[in-house]
């Protein structure tokens, strides 16, 4: 029998400490979808899209009232567009990310990720085409994501299409100038990219994925950091102890909901994402988890180490408390999403090139970070080159999600509202990285790629 | 194979109350539950600060109403108390606590 202290330790998790589902991601294969006629295939994928996801929202709202937990939100991935567009005789890709755009609102879901390519060892005429469509995509439709792989572990770093990102992003940001560059917000550039991924913007359903499959990312910095807390005077062995139990305990919420939510929707379940998700809401923030174990402020030294440990005790924890972990899994360290991060950044404890040092140790990237409006293509593009050069070499995912905001300098901010939250503009190194971008080609995989 | 089906059957529930002790509470909950003809198999209870927490075990097997239809009159009795009550599936807790 339950003891009434497990049971008031969970209420207080959900009341007190954040303690949510970050989302139910339902990945749909559109594999079948494809069709010369881009009207019959976009009518496809709506009707696909539709028909599969029609029940998410609704199962959704009744497991978290079932079990007294909230899930934030509901999500769809599919498979790449560049892939299922390939076939139609046209090189504008917008109608069908305007298929998804009117799936998702008749599915009742905030996000829809795929509007995807995978280029890290070069470019089809799909992925081409994709690329080119990205900027208008995000201007034109409110809930399509689209993310870029452009280098893996096994491939090396395809420059060209680093190079070339860099354009699409500041081209992004110019169409949705009036919104500080709200389009970028939803285009991810990877390295080693997860295909069972459940969060955005990065989520689309992999080509190894089954038909249609259940997928779970959990959340729970505030449980961790009131953990964190209650550990005050605690060793670096104790500390990582108190973390991993409150990680396993977390995502035995995450397996149980992405089980039950599998089981009503008569899908398979996939994956638990046990990433640590921060929101801009007040408690629920890595950084304060990282200040909560003695830093005065995220970023400052001993900031990388405090972040290694803390995603190892969570990813130690959460493996044991599900049966198939996946997607990204790891801390998140978005710059907008998370309140301490914002104030790190605002009182001068965190740069770009300390989060770039950050991402080596933990999930995913540069994420949500804004830089003056006057950063230049190329710099962007060396941005993306570093980060996905800790991937590649690491045998890790990375990620940039970056925001040249337009008009914006250094101490001027971004604002989203909602869980895309806040940015504060980050400097940029002033020095030139043209040369380096426009040599093009790839840059080859490292010996550490040869394991077989 | 299903982790949920390993659980024990059947209709679970978990009824928390808090809130500042006072008369009445524990007739005011138990009396929803009966009317509904849910059956309470464990309570516990303890008072933390002044605050009351009590935390009953109920069979839902019998009852005459579905689990939300059961949180709202719950609430409503909560907001006449002056207390928060609520219900939640079992499995929630057996699946955070028990391997």
């Amino acid at each position: 029998m339950l003891t009434i202290h497990e049971i008031l330790e969970t209420i207080k998790m959900v009341q007190d400490e954040n303690l949510d589902i970050r989302t139910i991601t339902m990945g749909i294969s559109l594999r079948d979808c494809s069709h010369p006629d881009v009207e019959t295939a976009c009518s496809n994928i709506y009707e696909k899209i539709t028909r599969l996801a029609s029940r998410l929202e609704e199962v959704g709202e009744d497991i978290a009232r079932e079990y007294g937990i909230p899930i934030v939100n509901k999500r769809i991935s599919v498979t790449p567009i560049s892939l299922v567009a390939e076939a139609s005789q046209t090189s504008d890709y917008l109608p069908f990310a305007q298929a998804l755009d009117r799936a998702a609102q008749a599915a009742g879901v905030n996000f829809i990720g795929g509007f995807s390519a995978l280029v890290h060892k070069g470019f089809s005429q799909g992925d081409s085409k994709l690329i080119n469509s990205i900027p208008e995509t995000l201007s034109a439709t409110e809930r399509v994501c689209s993310s870029v792989n452009v280098a893996t572990t096994r491939a090396g770093i395809n420059m060209d299409a680093v190079c070339q990102m860099g354009q699409v992003i500041k081209e992004t940001a110019r169409l949705t100038a009036k919104e500080d560059a709200l389009g970028c917000a939803k285009l991810v550039v990877f390295a080693n990219v997860p295909e069972d991924n459940p969060f955005m913007a990065g989520a689309f359903h992999g080509i190894g994925e089954p038909e249609c499959v259940i997928n779970v990312g959990v959340s729970g910095p505030g449980v961790v950091r009131h953990a964190v807390e209650r550990a005050h005077s605690s060793d670096f062995g104790a500390l990582a102890e108190t973390i991993k139990k409150t990680a396993f305990k977390v995502t035995r919420m995450g397996e149980l909901v992405g089980r039950t939510a599998a089981e009503k929707l008569g899908v398979p379940f996939g994956i638990v994402d046990i990433s640590l998700a921060p929101t801009p809401a007040v408690g629920d923030s890595v950084a304060e988890i990282l200040e909560g174990m003695g830093l005065e402020r995220c970023g400052t030294h001993g900031t990388t180490a405090a972040l290694a440990m803390l995603n190892d005790a969570v990813k130690k924890g959460g493996a044991m408390a599900s049966s198939y972990v996946g997607g990204l899994s790891g801390a998140f360290i978005p710059v907008s999403e998370d309140a301490g991060m914002i104030r790190a950044v605002k009182e001068g404890a965190l740069s770009l090139d300390k989060l770039e040092a950050m991402t080596c140790v933990c999930s995913v990237g540069l994420d949500m970070i804004a830089v003056p409006g006057d950063t230049s293509a190329e710099t962007i593009s060396a941005i993306i080159a570093d980060e996905v050069a800790i991937g590649v070499v690491n045998q890790k995912t990375t990620a940039v999600r970056v925001i040249p905001a337009p008009g914006k300098k250094v101490g001027d901010h971004v604002e989203y509202g909602g869980l895309l939250g806040q940015a504060p503009v980050l400097a940029v190194n002033p020095f030139s990285s043209d040369r380096f971008v426009r040599r093009g080609g790839r840059i080859p995989a490292p010996i550490n790629s040869l394991r077989n | 194979m299903s982790l949920t089906k390993d659980l024990p059957k059947g209709n679970r529930i978990i009824v928390s109350v808090l809130g500042l002790d006072r008369v009445g509470i524990i007739s005011g909950v138990t009396a929803v539950l009966a009317v509904n003809g849910i059956n309470i198999l464990d309570i516990s209870q303890t008072i933390m600060q002044e605050y009351l927490v009590m935390v009953m075990i109920a069979d839902m097997e019998g009852s005459k109403v579905d689990l939300a239809d059961l949180k709202k009159q719950l609430n409503q009795k909560g907001q006449e108390l002056g207390i928060r009550i609520d219900a939640q599936h079992e499995d929630a807790f057996n699946f955070m606590h028990r391997i």
